[in-house]
């Protein structure tokens, strides 16, 4: 769906060596100064979550921290912003479905990105 | 902890206004949510690889010196940093490695920038349908394009840009969707004298239209009944245009209806707004020297209203010695003769304005959306159910929140607030200045329950030894 620049393969962004993490169960690899939703993005997945009323598949819609679009649940906690958290080696995400419309959201960045 | 002034946003204008502050010499911090400089409009600019940087064009690197000068000024800065309320004592109650702190300011300057005006549309909810700056986030800072295209579908300058630059990136999009009627150019040409004083803008423009037909990008004018088919995902865009119907498959559809002041900061300290006609939404009132009605909080950028990123840094600046002078921190003659300056640039960049206004005006289909569509996001409200809630009596934003819960989703408002102002207007037949919009509260977003419990902003001297330490 979404591929990488082939010029920056010269200009070192991808020099870092791949992330891996996880989402639903399924290995996967991103960059480093990849967001968690444009990791997920880059590997194909559009959909990260059922609307909290009527469990419609949802997915980021502004990758700028707007919408809430994106919330997905990393190493068992709930609702991180997929858009707002750099990518880190071993996170274990997971689709949310449904739940609460309004949650409490943890909204600091993850230490060791 | 203490400071003069608080910046909150790390795009052109929060920068340019901490670099300004910090140079005078007042104690600066700048709070910003992302990890790096730029705002969205120079994301990643400190760490963009070369060819991406030339690829994104010179607009976009002229950002670093502004992200240099920023480092080099002295100001602190926070990172990371969600700023989730400030008080009408300037006290800013911050989040940042998960524990929530307070800073007092003397005086604030708000730089939260833009958003993307909210599209209802039929489908616009599916997977796969992103706003149009959204797909320039991911080219930016992350070197991601479209690998089998995208549809881009709406009005405005942006559109056009992330057009040329994905046609340059070897991803062009399947096509342009533009949902500018027929007959607006000639109505909005009056506008074009006064557009040729802002330097480069018009060439600029033409230059990317150019470019898109040499390419062959399939151009669609005068669209409308716009609707994303899908059941799981998006699969295609459908439309009315040179009357007949017509779809176009992809699976990623870019929407874009141009941007609005992000209110949700100047609405928190209860600033004045005013409904603009031209821009078509409420902008915080402001004066000479973007000070609000709100004593000592200051509105730079385009969250003062749109002026693009050139205005931004200079109505930054401009702020910047706004604050100055409220805290008695500069000589006022040249202050006042600096800000004379800032003030005839400002004029001439923002010349180009109400010509972009009146030709990129938000299509009429999303301002009126039909019955069926998704108004609210998070709550799942419907266009229809609004507009019932008002034939119901509902006489404004606030109280469809208490209908419907509306606004009251994870976004807060943020994706529906315009939307459900413009339905109750039309529907009441009252101009938007009476509706008004939602009351904002804090937090700004939502914040775990612990990390509130254990945000205690002390008392005064304790606060400050504790954070003292912290600084060191
Ligand atoms: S995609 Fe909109 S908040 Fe993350």
């Amino acid at each position: 769906m979404l591929k990488r620049l082939e010029l920056d393969d010269g200009g070192g962004s991808g020099a870092a060596g791949p992330v891996r993490f996880t989402f639903d169960g399924r290995e996967m690899t991103g960059r480093a100064g990849d967001s968690l939703a444009a990791a997920l993005l880059a590997n194909g997945v559009l959909q990260f979550r059922e609307s909290a009323v009527s469990r419609q598949p949802r997915g980021p819609f502004c990758l700028m921290g707007v919408c809430f679009e994106c919330l997905v649940e990393i190493d068992g906690v709930a609702n991180w912003q997929a858009c707002m958290v750099p990518l880190a080696e071993g996170m274990t995400v997971r689709s949310q479905r449904g739940g609460p419309a309004v949650v409490p959201l943890p909204q600091t960045e993850r230490t060791g990105s | 902890m203490r400071c003069d002034l608080a910046v909150i946003g790390a795009g052109p204008a929060g920068l340019a206004a901490a670099t300004r502050a910090a140079e005078a010499g007042l104690a600066v911090e700048l709070f910003d949510e992302q990890p790096a400089p730029g705002g969205q409009i120079y994301r990643a600019i400190e760490t963009v690889p070369a060819p991406r940087r030339a690829l994104l064009g010179p607009d976009y690197a002229a950002g670093a010196a502004l992200a240099a000068a920023f480092r080099a000024s002295g100001a602190g800065y926070r990172p990371g940093a969600l700023v989730w309320n400030v008080d009408s004592q300037l006290n800013v109650d911050f989040s940042q490695d998960g524990r929530s702190r307070q800073c007092r300011a003397r005086a604030v300057v708000v730089a939260t920038g833009a958003i993307e005006r909210p599209t209802p549309l039929p489908g616009w909810t599916l997977p796969g349908v992103t706003t149009a700056g959204a797909l320039q986030i991911l080219l930016k800072a992350q070197g991601l394009v479209p690998a089998e295209g995208v549809v881009l579908a709406g009005s405005g300058p942006l559109l056009l840009l992330l057009a040329e630059q994905l046609t340059r990136a070897g991803a062009a999009p399947r096509a342009i969707v533009e949902t500018v009627p027929r007959g607006r150019l000639s109505a909005a040409a009056r506008h074009l004298p006064a557009a040729l004083r802002a330097p480069g803008y018009l060439a600029k423009g033409l230059a990317m239209l150019r470019a898109l037909k040499r390419a062959g990008v399939p151009f669609h004018r005068g669209a409308e009944a716009l609707a994303i088919e899908g059941a799981d995902h998006a699969e295609a865009l459908s439309f009315t245009a040179g009357g007949r119907r017509q779809r176009i498959e992809s699976r990623l559809i870019a929407l874009h209806q141009g941007v609005v002041p992000n209110q949700q900061m100047t609405r928190l300290l209860r600033c004045e707004h005013r409904w603009s006609d031209g821009q078509r939404c409420f902008l915080p009132v402001v004066d000479d020297w973007f000070e609000s009605s709100v004593e000592k909080v200051f509105v730079a950028g385009d969250g003062a209203g749109i002026g693009g990123a050139k205005s931004a840094a200079l109505r930054g600046r401009l702020a910047a010695l706004g604050a100055l002078r409220r805290l008695g921190a500069g000589e006022d003659k040249r202050l006042a003769g600096e800000a004379a300056a800032l003030r005839g640039a400002l004029d001439k960049d923002g010349a180009v304005r109400p010509l972009l206004e009146a030709l990129y005006a938000p299509s009429a289909q999303i301002l009126a959306p039909a019955d069926d569509t998704l108004i609210c996001r998070c709550e799942e409200v419907t266009a229809g159910a609004l507009r019932k809630a008002v034939a119901l009596g509902c006489p404004g934003p606030n109280q469809a929140k208490s209908f419907l819960r509306c606004g009251m989703g994870p976004c807060q408002g943020r994706l529906c607030g315009l939307a459900v102002s413009e339905v109750i207007a039309a529907e009441r037949g009252e101009p938007q200045q009476t509706i008004d919009y939602y009351r904002i509260r804090p937090p700004l977003k939502p914040l775990p329950l612990a990390e509130l419990a254990a945000f205690d902003v002390g008392d005064d001297a304790g606060d400050e030894a504790g954070d003292d330490q912290d600084a060191a």
